[in-house]
């Protein structure tokens, strides 16, 4: 399969690979994918007090579609505002990408990692607000 | 020497035809041009005269006894689509079962489906996880209603070779016809019709380094003498068999392919050993989570299928670009479904997403291996540094206890 030269670019200069410490309360993480499917990716982000995020990073078990999407999700989020960032939809990482039909569940992917991420800093806003107040 | 990119290391998919199989043709498209089954001029005889000494040259690489065992066909599809059906539709009258492997080509399995739309049935035998078939299975499925077994010399994606010979000893005992599609095995493991008692063999000239579009089916003439139902019907070509002007300069080239391969192979094939063993052990004793599909020990010379734990194959194929591999991974195949040969030796869904298989070549040279060794490595590490799996695998995390989210 021919890929497209932006694809081609974000798989051999990937933008943001890395690891965010989970644990660290600002820090939302993603975990979308299963290896039975070849796909797997893991989107971090650490947002600021102002709900801006501030860092974004990732890593991608998956063909360079699926590498390529993630890394593209990275750099439209960061400094985004975690509600912004929560609009991205898969249709425009397809577009960005020219991603053929056969990959678009690549996108999908991407769209519910940085979903998941931002569900997972929400859900420990929460927590710790709880314990706040009791 | 220096060092020419890309390397083609997929010659499981096809091979490069060897220039001297090319010079062999080329009179044959403008000197010797005559159709071999003109009768009444010399243009014809020397064209008929071309295909009986490629026939022979076809015959003694399988030990056919016989020259006019050879039908020649337009290649492996159409010869194992000839076998299974020309059998089923000439002996349905004895019976209406046929067994076969899960692991087959395309062009067996599909044939097969086909007949069960027209009322056969076929019986698909699983292999071991090394992708052997057990001969004890195939005596064990054939019942009274048994015309045919059909099972590969060896498998494309993984190089298992099976137990034919043990298979043929049961078939001839129980009057059950025996073909194999002998594809990838040919030239590269021993294969001897009537050592092995097989009564059809597919064969196809492009991967022999022979030209595409030219193949042939092997049909046991005595002991016993096998009848098939032609699929093409027309001018009677090919002793009533396969009717078609025959491809002269393709058969030309498909005849004198099988000449080197009878006076080569066997060298040819520990060459490839050396090559592959060495390719082996520069990945595995570099690479940690490197596991291989299929047996070590029944396995073409050429052959190296391998799972990088925790690597997705199709972005290994993107990244060593400029080597020509092929994977088992379900990103490279049209209906994302990763290799059912894979899955039929019980290899995990997430281990065939990994594989990559590494097909060596009779131009395959000591510098390629080492060219492809060192830069499969460096990617392997490269994608692991990116792989979630590895991360999560290195801090200790048993990836099988992970619930994930299958999409
Ligand atoms: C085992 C096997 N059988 C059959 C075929 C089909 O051969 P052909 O390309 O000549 O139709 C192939 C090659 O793709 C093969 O590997």
């Amino acid at each position: 399969m021919a890929y497209s030269e932006k694809v081609i670019d974000h798989y051999e200069n990937p933008r943001n690979v890395g690891t965010l410490d989970k644990e660290d309360a600002n820090v939302g993480t993603g975990l979308v994918g299963a290896p039975a499917c070849g796909d797997v990716m893991r989107l971090q982000i650490r947002v600021n007090d102002n709900g801006i995020i501030e860092d974004a990073k990732f890593k991608t078990f998956g063909c360079g579609s699926a590498i390529a999407s993630s890394s593209l999700a990275t750099e439209w989020i960061k400094g985004k505002s975690i509600d912004e960032a929560a609009t991205i939809k898969n249709t425009q990482i397809v577009e960005e990408l020219n991603l053929p039909p056969v990959k678009i569940h690549c996108s999908v992917l991407a769209e519910d990692a940085i979903k998941s991420a931002i569900a997972d800093f929400r859900a420990k806003q929460a927590a710790r607000l709880a314990l706040e107040q009791a | 020497m220096t060092l020419k990119l890309p390397i083609y290391m997929d010659n499981h998919a096809t091979t490069q035809a060897d220039p001297r199989v090319v010079e062999t043709m080329l009179p044959y498209f403008t000197q010797v041009f005559g159709n071999a089954a003109s009768r009444s001029h010399s243009f014809g005889w020397s064209a008929d005269e071309a295909v009986a000494t490629a026939r022979e040259q076809v015959a003694t690489l399988i030990g056919a006894s016989k020259a006019k065992e050879i039908v020649f066909t337009s290649g492996a599809t159409e010869s194992n689509n000839l076998a299974i059906k020309g059998v089923a539709h000439f002996y349905r009258d004895k019976g209406n079962h046929i067994i076969t492997t899960k692991i087959e080509h395309k062009a067996v399995l599909d044939t097969c489906k086909r007949l069960e739309v027209e009322g056969f049935e076929v019986t698909y035998l699983g292999v071991d996880k090394l992708g052997r078939i057990d001969p004890e299975d195939v005596r064990r499925a054939i019942t009274d209603k048994t015309i045919l077994v059909s099972v590969m010399l060896a498998n494309n994606e993984v190089g298992t070779i099976q137990p034919i010979k043990e298979i043929g000893a049961i078939t001839r005992e129980r009057g059950v016809l025996l073909h194999s599609d002998a594809v990838q095995g040919v030239g590269k493991t021993p294969f001897d019709v009537e050592e092995m008692n097989v009564d059809l063999a597919s064969l196809t000239a492009h991967k022999l380094y022979g030209p595409k579009g030219v193949g042939a089916l092997y049909v046991r003439r005595s002991r016993p003498r096998v009848r098939i139902a032609t699929e093409m019907d027309g001018g009677g070509h090919e002793f009533g068999m396969r009717s078609g002007t025959l491809n002269v300069p393709g058969i030309v080239g498909f005849g004198k392919a099988c000449e080197l391969l009878t006076a080569e192979w066997r060298a040819e094939a520990e060459r490839f050993r050396g090559q592959r063993n060495h390719l082996l052990d520069l990945l595995t004793s570099a690479l940690d989570e490197v596991h291989m599909n299929g047996s070590f020990e029944h396995r073409l010379p050429n052959n190296l299928n391998l799972s990088f734990g925790f690597v997705e194959g199709e972005s290994m194929l993107m990244a060593i670009n400029d080597v020509a591999v092929s994977s088992g991974s379900a990103c490279t195949s049209a209906s994302l479904e990763p290799s059912y040969v894979l899955h039929a030796m019980g290899v995990t869904d997430d281990a065939a997403h990994s594989s990559i298989r590494f097909g060596l070549g009779r131009f395959t040279t000591d510098e390629e291996i080492e060219y492809v060794a060192k830069l499969v490595i460096e990617k392997v590490r490269k994608l692991r540094d990116m792989s979630p799996l590895w991360e999560m695998h290195k801090e200790g995390i048993d990836l099988t206890t992970v619930q994930w989210t299958a999409h």
